[in-house]
């Protein structure tokens, strides 16, 4: 079970906001975000490092960015 | 995965600080009173060059405003972050960027300018920062609502060129038509003779400041409006860092180069109706967190191929020409005729747009 966040083409405050909710949602666990802009993948890495979840990997595609983040 | 140093703390204090020790030196070397830079006078002061309003004592082709995008270009095609992208509601960002002048014009000011008058002791500006981060907290509440302008699309690289190129195209207009002395025309362009339009350092260092600050600046993000947003709506504190850094530093030159006079009255081009210097700044806090960025920040993402940054930017400049048709922009006298008319319509264009435009997008 993967959960997908896709922020694709929205602009910064929305993915950050986007993750958190699903972060507050589910607490601990997988998430992966989609973003397509530098600043994005900067902003939502700096976000959710500050909520104790650890970027565990970023793929780069055609599309821009794929976040994993992890909390165990 | 690389590392983006400017990014990281000490990339956005330095980026402050470079920014604010540049601005006061700008001052030093021709620019007006508190203004080393300010995206919204400057832009205005643009308008005024190309004719769109016929303020006789804010015409310039500011070249800071010309290497921000230049500046900005390049940054992001050395590090490989020029997307073209648009179509996320332009029309409502043309109206944004249009009001955001307004507002920013009524203060006399952008969030840039704001800061650089407080550092150059202008107690004014205390309550057109307060403005500012009222306007931006109103936007974060939108934000928690829902409001969203939509997801852009990619686009040809060459959609994302436009602004860039335009800012090249003034570049070479100031080029054929320089500024003669004493005279309110060249060719093509309006010049001041007269009030801050005529005080400017001189073009290239002007030029090479703007360029240097747009690279800096699009590698750190750096944003007015975001510091103080992510600040609200995360209790994020990095991009607020900046402003901080920006701040001080440039209280610091001030000092040294005995540019720092405080008080409230007969400070450079600034006016003392206070509540009027809070509106004018609500409003364009405001627009400013609805459309995403700061004045600033909207010139570096058009400059990485932002389209409806871009057309932020049209919408700021042709905001310009309405504020000084209409009346709406102060002066160190006070608000302008209709300037108070123009606060109250924007908020409720602002609000409407707030109210009307969300939904959740996943």
């Amino acid at each position: 079970m993967s959960i997908i966040i896709d922020a694709g083409g929205l602009s910064c405050p929305q993915p950050v906001l986007m993750t958190l909710d699903k972060i507050k949602e589910i607490q601990k666990g997988e998430i992966t975000v989609k973003v397509d802009t530098d600043t994005s993948k900067e902003n939502v890495s700096r976000a959710v490092q500050s909520q104790g979840w650890e970027v565990a990997d970023i793929k780069e595609d055609r599309e821009g960015y794929q976040l994993t983040i992890r909390k165990n | 995965m690389k590392k983006n140093i400017f990014a990281t703390r000490w990339g956005i204090i330095g980026v402050g600080a470079f920014i604010g020790v540049l601005a006061a030196l700008l001052q030093r070397l021709g620019n007006p009173g508190n203004m080393g830079i300010c995206v919204a006078c400057f832009e205005r002061d643009i308008a005024g060059a190309l004719g769109l309003h016929r303020a006789g004592v804010v015409q310039y082709m500011r070249p800071e405003i010309i290497g921000f995008v230049l500046g900005s270009l390049i940054a992001a095609y050395l590090f490989n972050e020029f997307r073209p992208r648009m179509g996320s509601a332009p029309i409502v960002r043309f109206v944004l960027g249009v009001f955001a002048m307004i507002g920013a014009l009524v203060f006399l000011g952008c969030p840039w300018r704001a800061i650089l008058r407080l550092a150059g002791g202008d107690g004014n500006a205390i309550f057109g920062l307060l403005g500012l981060i009222g306007g931006i907290w109103i936007g974060t509440l939108f934000l928690k609502g829902g409001y969203n302008l939509g997801r852009v699309q990619k686009t040809y690289t060459s959609a994302g060129w436009l602004l860039p190129l335009i800012m090249a195209g003034f570049l070479i207009l100031m080029l054929i038509f320089p500024q003669i002395k004493g005279e309110a025309k060249s060719g093509i362009l309006f010049y001041s003779v007269k009030g801050p339009g005529v005080m400017h350092a001189p073009l290239i260092i002007s030029l090479l400041v703007g360029l240097a600050i747009g690279f800096a600046a699009q590698r750190s993000r750096f944003c007015t409006m975001g510091a103080f947003r992510d600040l609200i709506l995360f209790k994020h504190a990095h991009l607020f860092f900046g402003i901080i850094s920006l701040v001080v530093s440039a209280f610091v030159v001030n000092l040294i180069l005995g540019q720092f006079h405080p008080g409230f009255v007969k400070q450079p081009v600034a006016h003392t109706m206070q509540i009027w210097n809070f509106g004018g700044m609500v409003l364009a806090g405001l627009a400013f967190a609805l459309a995403g960025g700061c004045p600033g920040r909207q010139l570096f993402l058009a400059g990485e191929g932002d389209g409806d940054s871009a057309v932020f930017v049209m919408g700021m400049i042709v905001g310009a020409g309405f504020a000084h048709n209409f009346g709406l922009a102060s002066s160190p006298k006070g608000v302008g005729p209709h300037g108070v008319a123009a606060v109250i319509i924007g908020l409720i264009v602002c609000l409407f747009i707030g109210f009307t435009m969300r939904k959740k997008v996943i």
